[in-house]
């Protein structure tokens, strides 16, 4: 009988059993990041400890971390200490930092990914819930909290019980102006915001084997948005292609003998899932999320949930009022006072790209209303958008292009809402509160879905503001 | 229960209850992300559902967590996906920190309750019918004291007990005392450098 990729993996990184169903689990690649790691470090200073592999441990400061350009910008003095005790952190107890004052920072999970730290076969832990992004190479990645990675430092493994696995088979090809952002929204659409719980997501089928790795990033991105801790694509030579001559992938013979490797922990065709589910890519279109919880979504050309579907998904009222939707309204033509453009789930170059080739030269302007924010994922990123000239093309659009970092998406840095500003978002979050505001609206989106909005101040279906003919 | 100071052991947990009802409470709500930027969990009780809270109050309502019939819970009954979203370990130090030893849910965020775990705050499950007929109780009775058994795996409300269930592991972890597990992870010494070497072996 076969096996699927997530239990080949996580056998291969079993230490041992500790109790019925609980195994110790190492795992050999830990990230961290500056909000849930200093009371990790404080741990292992009162209790006397080490980190046992410094060599597997790697940082970036993403979230409090100011996208303004400028060093001391920081949302208070308590998100500047933040920072400034990762790097602390970071020097005194060896580990590889990509340090913000010489421009190596970025978000962990898009940092990770480009320097080539994330690779198949991995068991991938990070104190933030997007670890999920480093499934699409085919690793185990899910997140943890501020004691995991204590213990995961100290220890280089946790205490984990096995998921159920669902394969999701999306078929078909897509439409275009249909993104892997619509896909995972849709995901969560069909199978709820809680409908994961319990497993991991096999993400597989036509669309998937086409998608590039940076569109596998975003469909891994948002399992955890689904309910489910993990989210995987069987790694195959889209992913050798992205890794090979990355930083820290392997080399000359040790290359030939990972990709050997990598190939035999694909799941295997007879594998035997807990559950498969099939979806019709064809059938996808652009998505925007209404609600205050990210299965709360309708295609940009339908309509906030009615009485009858939120009864029939235990949706409360509660959520319109905090939206300020009336039942059954359309999505399209939702004003918008902020558009932002970044975060783990859609701050990737492609992701930038595909908005500069539908207004480059064609005379878009961000409607006079409209806050609109483009901030790349990594500074090495930003430089690639620059050496591109995307830096131009957004800016002349009216688009403000800062420094690298979570920025808009988290309410940890200068970068928020205020009152009840709505923000069209190629984040991954639509929670009350979540860009910085108590009383902000977000209304999630694709990267090209945003940009639209930001130019027509208003929700509006790119496929026909952007339409040549 | 054990008086030692060095014995961590949570065989029972009893107390009067709280009832938060609704699905898919994230941890953006429980513990808001402005609170996030402190480099300590000390005093992150004082941030516990303050936006709702606020929010509540500028509404003339009072949030469950501000009613006076309630004051001094230690277990809360929710429902589910409690605790969805993001890892941040504040929510449950918040929690923990500002008196609530238990939580009693339909289903929970995993990274939330794996990290209930390690705070020593065990979250355990019950069927939609058990949660249902608990957040009555609380609404009509508030006085009522909850106790949580998890070595039988049972929650007694009055004179009604319903069974609630829990991973062996993790059960067994709050029964020993290792809910906080680093000196067992430790204990397995140089098979960690051998799971490592083997899979760098296998890596290439």
């Amino acid at each position: 009988m076969g096996q699927t990729l997530y239990e080949k993996v996580f056998n291969r990184h079993v230490v041992r059993e500790v109790a019925p169903g609980q195994y110790q689990l190492l795992a050999d690649l830990h990230l961290l990041n500056e909000v849930s790691s200093p009371p990790a470090f404080e741990a292992l200073r009162e209790r006397g400890l080490h980190v046992r592999h410094p060599g597997l441990t790697f940082g970036s400061s993403d979230h409090s971390i100011s996208t303004s350009g400028r060093a001391d910008d920081f949302a208070d003095k308590q998100a500047a200490g933040q920072v400034a005790a990762m790097g602390r952190n970071m020097t005194d107890f060896g580990l590889t930092y990509f340090d913000p004052a010489a421009g190596e920072h970025g978000i962990i999970h898009v940092v990770g990914p480009e320097r080539g730290l994330t690779r198949p076969g991995m068991v991938i832990v990070c104190g933030d819930s997007h670890t999920s992004t480093h499934g699409a190479f085919g690793a185990i990645a899910f997140g943890i909290g501020t004691s995991q990675v204590r213990d995961v430092l100290a220890s280089q493994t946790l205490l984990m019980e096995k998921l159920k696995v669902r394969r999701i088979e999306i078929t078909g090809s897509l439409a275009p102006g249909v993104y892997a952002k619509d896909v995972a929204l849709h995901v969560i659409h069909a199978l709820g915001a809680k409908g994961g719980v319990g497993f991991a997501y096999e993400f597989a089928g036509a669309v998937v084997d086409r998608f590039s790795m940076e569109e596998r990033m975003t469909l891994c991105n948002l399992a955890i948005e689904a309910g489910a801790r993990c989210g995987y694509v069987n790694p195959d030579r889209t992913t050798y292609e992205y890794l090979h001559g990355r930083d820290h992938a392997p080399r000359g013979a040790a290359w030939d003998r990972a990709v050997a490797a990598w190939e035999q922990v694909r799941s295997d065709a007879d594998a035997v899932y807990d559950d498969v589910v099939t979806l019709d890519g064809d059938a996808i279109a652009p998505m925007v999320t209404w609600g205050t919880s990210p299965d709360q979504s309708a295609p940009v050309d339908g309509h906030v949930a009615d009485a009858a579907t939120a009864a029939e998904h235990g949706w409360t009222d509660d959520v319109l009022d905090f939206m300020g939707f009336g039942p059954g309204q359309p999505v399209l033509g939702t004003r918008i006072d902020v558009a932002f453009l970044g975060s783990c789930t859609n701050g990737r170059l492609s992701d930038f790209v595909a908005v500069a080739e539908q207004i480059r030269d064609r005379g878009f302007r961000v409607a006079p209303h409209v806050r609109a924010l483009v901030v790349p994922g990594s500074q090495r990123v930003r430089a690639a958008m620059v050496a591109a000239g995307l830096d131009r093309v957004f800016a002349d659009a009216g688009f403000e292009v800062r420094d690298a970092g979570c920025s808009l998406c988290c309410g940890m840095n200068a970068d928020r809402l205020t009152a009840r500003e709505v923000c069209a978002s190629s984040s991954n979050r639509n929670f009350r509160g979540r860009q910085g505001s108590p009383t902000g609206r977000t209304l999630l989106m694709s990267p090209v879905m945003v940009a639209a909005a930001a130019i027509a101040g208003e929700v509006t279906d790119a496929r026909q503001l952007f339409a040549r003919t | 229960m054990a008086n030692q100071a060095n014995d961590r052991r949570i065989l029972r947990v009893a107390g009067r209850g709280l009832a938060l009802r609704g699905d898919d409470i994230d941890t953006d709500q429980i513990l808001p992300a402005r609170f996030l930027t402190a480099v300590t969990f000390r005093g992150m009780e004082a941030h516990v559902f303050a936006d709702a809270r606020a929010a509540a109050a500028a509404a003339g309502a009072v949030h469950p967590l501000d009613d006076p019939r309630s004051a001094g819970a230690r277990l809360l009954v929710v429902n589910r996906n409690f605790g969805c979203g993001s890892s941040r370990e504040h929510a449950p130090q918040g929690l923990h920190r500002s008196g609530i030893a238990a939580i009693i849910g339909e289903s929970f965020g995993e990274i939330f309750a794996g990290n209930c775990v390690a705070v020593g705050m065990p979250c355990v499950q019950a069927d939609a019918e058990t949660i249902a007929a608990l957040q009555d109780l609380l609404g009509t009775a508030p006085q009522t004291v909850l106790s949580l058994d998890l070595e039988q795996r049972t929650l007694t409300a009055g004179d009604r007990v319903f069974p609630v269930s829990l991973a062996a592991g993790r059960q067994r972890q709050f029964v020993d005392g290792t809910w906080d597990p680093t000196a067992v992870l430790l204990a397995a010494g140089p098979a960690i450098e051998q799971t490592l070497a083997e899979v760098q072996a296998f890596q290439g």
